[in-house]
């Protein structure tokens, strides 16, 4: 892999200057977003699915301003090892129910009142939370994968 | 044994299992010494069976069993008759002496537990086929024993002869395990029933039956390939690589004696038919004639032994094709009395190995005052395998005769085989047992276990310990084989003799129940050992006289035998190299052929698939679209966004470079998301335009990292060649979305799904309620595989190619 005239992604990030100081910010706000389509997706559009291509998406463009390392000590964790967690809590959702001895992933749910407020807690909550984490993670694997040079 | 037995059945099948799972463990702890607990697990097993002795004479079989899938009819279950007894009592007596011969012949080896693990594993699993009433539960025993045997024969797995004949095994009885299989499956649909007990019962619709042949070929490819028929003989003799106890155990006294098992067992209901009373006694004969002729010409004593077992088991088969109350009666007493003389023979050959340092009889001799009670063994189980009374062999030989004296051709040409084979037979015999023991002493490499010291001689049980001291000062004395490997050959050996002696019990026991269950009618055996004038008498003086011809001139007929195999030159043993060497040459020419390596070969292969299987049923059952109409009332907005639809479409086709196509293929994703957004399916155009966008991230990411050439290089007839599939594909899919449109709406699922999405599952968004709680198992395998294909992605970037790997770059021919 000799002589590779710099292109894009050579670089740590982009040389832009505007880009790269306004990406963090950008990173920071998507990925905000993405919890919130996360959250609201039972009754509005959104969900783990799309919440997880959001963040994905918000650390591919972390990633193409300030390169792969400045995505990996932000995440902290390994990208697929989020995806693994994601798929881990997905199935442990599901498998919630056979301890209130009904069918596995019958839904389970809970109205606790935290603070004065009634917050609805549920096993599809946490399995759409594992979707969003297998997507995001699975997805960022492979695009910090891509950017990743042998110098990183 | 009452009907409550069952759960201690069932405990004592499975016993051996969980002895092999302890014995590692205990023969660290124990060392050698292991042998004496793990031998009381068979010897627990032959006295829990001796209990159903009583019923068995009395005519009566101990079934029972358990529900296995009873959506199938398969049952584990079992069927305890007078065969299925005998053989019991052998695998589990031998069994026990085999474990504490191993435990002295293997003393000190680092691997001795994982030995006594896998040769109790075989126990239990032959245990298993014999007393298997369900066919299922027949071949999964039986496949366990070819299994089990692999692992016995490649213990020495740091050799290649060894591995090379643990493979030729599992080859050659596994494959006829699927040939059994195949055959029992076909008899279980011919007649409806997949037990053992029942199938006797269903014997005239069988033989009445079309395919009755066609399962009656398929059995004996199971049966002739484990009992080592001609000409599937030649694994049995490469088996010998295995330690010598288990050439006695599976080798001669049981494993192999499965598939004259299996015939004995199915003979009610396959036999007194012509193919039968043809295919066996011809292929039977042969193999006894190859077997005694190439055993001839060893000088090997185990070889010697295995060549006379594959004649010994070709007689078998003779004997029970031929099919008369008489063969049977001669085959259940030969099979009694092969499995204790040739048990014991292979153990004294073991002991003569472990002690002299050679198995070449023509350099043996002289051991007879150094091992008196070796050889004293020896002498009682060639006496038997000769055939000399009084000892159990005679009488099973005086039978064979009477069972094939006969007038009419058939009976001569197969007595004359018989007589021909017991002779060279005899000769073998003593060949083993006689010659390495009389002569003068001869110089010796002297035993094993001195010559490469071993783990710290501790006090050995049944060596004398005086003995003990001596084997220190005088390195090459060769004296007498330890007590536990003594055991073994001495008491095959007088069961042997008192067979022989007491031979009305003997017969009540063993060879009456055993004989009446493979004829299905109740016989009761009578033969004695005291000789008789008779014809058998007369032919068996002619067959002794024989093989002391042959014995007193074995060099020149060893001579004589070489001459004759070598004229011949190639055997199945060859052939079966050559099948091996033929499979692995056509395999790499197969897969370099279809397996190029080349992304675009493949992609396009993947392609054309999908064209064909979307246009070929439309075509086939003419259900093309009909042609959608021009939307009347589409507002400008769309037409538009359609329109900027069309014009990406062409940005991809005509764009001068490869990252100015991936950025317009985002040009129409977009509108395709709009459009999606404008009829109504908010969470739809979310997620195309989420996708839309990593995809132009990703694709310009792989094209910077793989370092693809930025412009496309395709020309001519490529580019026409690949618009055509393309086309083919874009058309194929647009047909069939269209037809699916047009096919009326079933409402069902929408109204469903509209109506208890906020009342059971709490949630507005239908969309997402089907995904995370309606359909949750769908995503749930969805998401897995989002994450398999993350980590396999990963791990196809990381891998660094150094240097050029061609695909299939293991050629056969290379590394020969």
């Amino acid at each position: 892999m000799a002589d590779r005239s710099p292109r894009r992604g050579e670089r740590r990030g982009m040389d832009t200057l505007i880009f790269r100081t306004m990406a963090p910010y950008l990173t920071a706000l998507m990925m905000l977003f993405s919890v919130f389509v996360l959250l609201r997706g039972h009754n509005q559009p959104g969900g783990g699915f799309i919440g997880g291509l959001i963040a994905a998406s918000a650390l591919a463009i972390l990633g193409i301003a300030n390169g792969v390392s400045a995505v990996r000590r932000a995440l902290w964790f390994d990208p697929i090892a989020i995806a693994a967690a994601g798929l881990a809590m997905a199935a442990l959702a599901g498998l919630l129910s056979l301890f209130a001895d009904v069918p596995f992933m019958t839904a389970l749910w809970a109205f606790p009142h935290i603070l004065g407020t009634e917050v609805a807690l549920s096993t599809p909550l946490m399995f759409d939370i594992g979707v969003y984490l297998v997507v995001t993670g699975a997805i960022t694997t492979i695009a910090l994968a891509l950017e990743e040079r042998e110098d990183d | 044994m009452a009907a409550n037995d069952a759960p201690f059945i069932f405990l004592a099948l499975i016993a051996p299992f969980l002895a092999a799972a302890v014995a590692p463990v205990l023969t660290r702890a124990m060392g050698h010494r292991a042998a004496l607990p793990l031998a009381l697990v068979p010897t627990g097993i032959f006295a829990f069976f001796c209990r159903a002795l009583s019923d068995v004479q009395a005519g009566q079989a101990v079934t029972g069993g358990y529900l296995w899938v009873p959506s199938f009819n398969v049952s584990y279950s079992w069927l305890i008759d007078g065969l299925s007894l005998t053989f019991v009592l052998l695998i589990s007596g031998i069994g026990a002496l085999i474990i504490l011969y191993a435990g002295g012949y293997l003393k000190g080896h680092a691997q001795q537990g994982r030995f006594f693990s896998f040769i109790l594993m075989f126990m239990g699993s032959m245990l298993g086929v014999v007393v298997s009433d369900s066919f299922l539960m027949l071949f999964i025993y039986w496949e366990l024993t070819s299994i089990t045997s692999f692992l016995l024969i490649g213990f020495d797995h740091a050799r290649e002869a060894s591995r090379r004949a643990a493979i030729q095994a599992l080859v050659v009885t596994g494959g006829g395990g699927l040939a059994l299989l195949a055959g029992l499956i076909l008899v279980w649909n011919i007649t409806g029933v997949s037990t053992i007990s029942l199938l006797l019962e269903y014997a005239p619709a069988l033989k009445a039956s079309p395919f009755f042949f066609a399962s009656l070929l398929l059995i004996l490819g199971g049966a002739f390939t484990k009992s080592a028929q001609f000409p599937f003989h030649f694994w049995l003799p490469n088996a010998m690589e295995a330690p010598t106890p288990v050439s006695a155990y599976l080798h001669s006294a049981t494993m192999v004696k499965a598939g004259v098992f299996l015939l004995m067992r199915l003979q009610p209901a396959f036999g007194d038919t012509p193919a039968w009373e043809t295919i066996l006694p011809v292929f039977g004969g042969a193999t006894l004639i190859a077997g005694t002729v190439i055993g001839l010409r060893q000088t090997d004593l185990k070889l010697m032994l295995a060549y006379t077992t594959v004649a010994s088991l070709g007689l078998l088969v003779m004997l029970t094709g031929f099919g008369t109350p008489h063969a049977l009666e001669s085959a259940v007493l030969y099979l009694i009395a092969h499995a204790l003389f040739k048990g014991a023979l292979f153990m004294v050959a073991g002991a003569i190995d472990h002690e002299a340092g050679t198995r070449d009889v023509t350099r043996l001799g002289g051991l007879r005052r150094a091992m008196p009670v070796t050889f004293a063994a020896a002498m009682l189980a060639a006496l038997s395998m000769g055939g000399l009374p009084p000892l159990l062999g005679f009488l099973a030989k005086e039978e064979i005769y009477e069972a094939l004296a006969g007038s009419n051709p058939r009976a001569l040409a197969f007595m004359l085989t018989a007589i021909i084979g017991n002779a060279l037979m005899f000769a073998l015999a003593f060949a083993v047992a006689l010659k390495p023991f009389i002569g003068p002493e001869r110089a010796l490499p002297g035993p094993h276990h001195e010559a490469k010291p071993v783990a710290p001689a501790s006090a050995l049980p049944g060596v004398a310990s005086t003995k003990g001291e001596k084997d220190k000062m005088q390195a090459t004395h060769i004296h007498e084989a330890p007590l536990l490997m003594l055991a073994g050959p001495v008491v095959l050996a007088l069961a042997g003799l008192a067979a022989g002696v007491f031979s009305d019990a003997f017969h009540a026991a063993f060879s009456s129940p055993m004989a009446s269950a493979i004829a299905h009618q109740a016989r009761t055996v009578t033969i004695s050992a005291i000789p008789h004038l008779s014809l058998p008498f007369l032919l068996s003086l002619v067959t002794v006289a024989l093989g002391v011809i042959v014995y007193l001139l074995l060099d020149r007929a060893r001579d004589a035998a070489a001459a004759a195999l070598e004229s011949i030159g190639w055997g199945p043993d060859q052939g079966f190299d050559q099948a091996m060497r033929g499979l692995i040459r056509g395999a790499h020419a197969l897969t370099t052929r279809i397996q190029s390596g080349r992304l675009e070969t493949y992609i396009m292969v993947t392609f054309i698939v999908i064209a064909t299987s979307l246009l070929v049923p439309m075509a086939i059952f003419s259900e093309w679209p009909s042609p959608p109409v021009w939307p009347a009332e589409a507002g400008f907005h769309e037409l538009v966004i359609f329109a900027i639809a069309v014009i990406g479409l062409f940005a991809v086709v005509l764009a001068a470079d490869r990252l100015t196509a991936i950025v317009s293929l985002g040009i129409q994703g977009f509108s395709v998301a709009v459009i999606f957004m404008l009829y109504g399916a908010p969470d739809l155009a979310f997620t195309q335009f989420m996708v839309e966008t990593l995809s132009v991230v990703i694709l310009a990411l792989v094209m910077t990292r793989l370092d693809l050439q930025p412009s496309d290089h395709r020309h001519g007839w490529e580019m026409i060649k690949d618009a055509v599939i393309a086309l083919a594909c874009g058309v194929g899919f647009a047909a069939l979305l269209l037809r699916a449109v047009q096919m009326p709406f079933n409402r069902e699922l929408t109204d469903f799904f509209n109506a208890w999405s906020k009342v059971v599952a709490h949630g507005t968004n239908v969309v997402n309620v089907i995904i995370v709680d309606f359909r949750g198992t769908d995503t749930l395998g969805e998401i897995a595989v989002v994450a398999i294909t993350g980590l396999a992605i990963l791990a196809l970037i990381r891998i660094r190619v150094s240097g050029t790997v061609r695909p299939a770059d293991n050629d056969p021919e290379r590394s020969d």
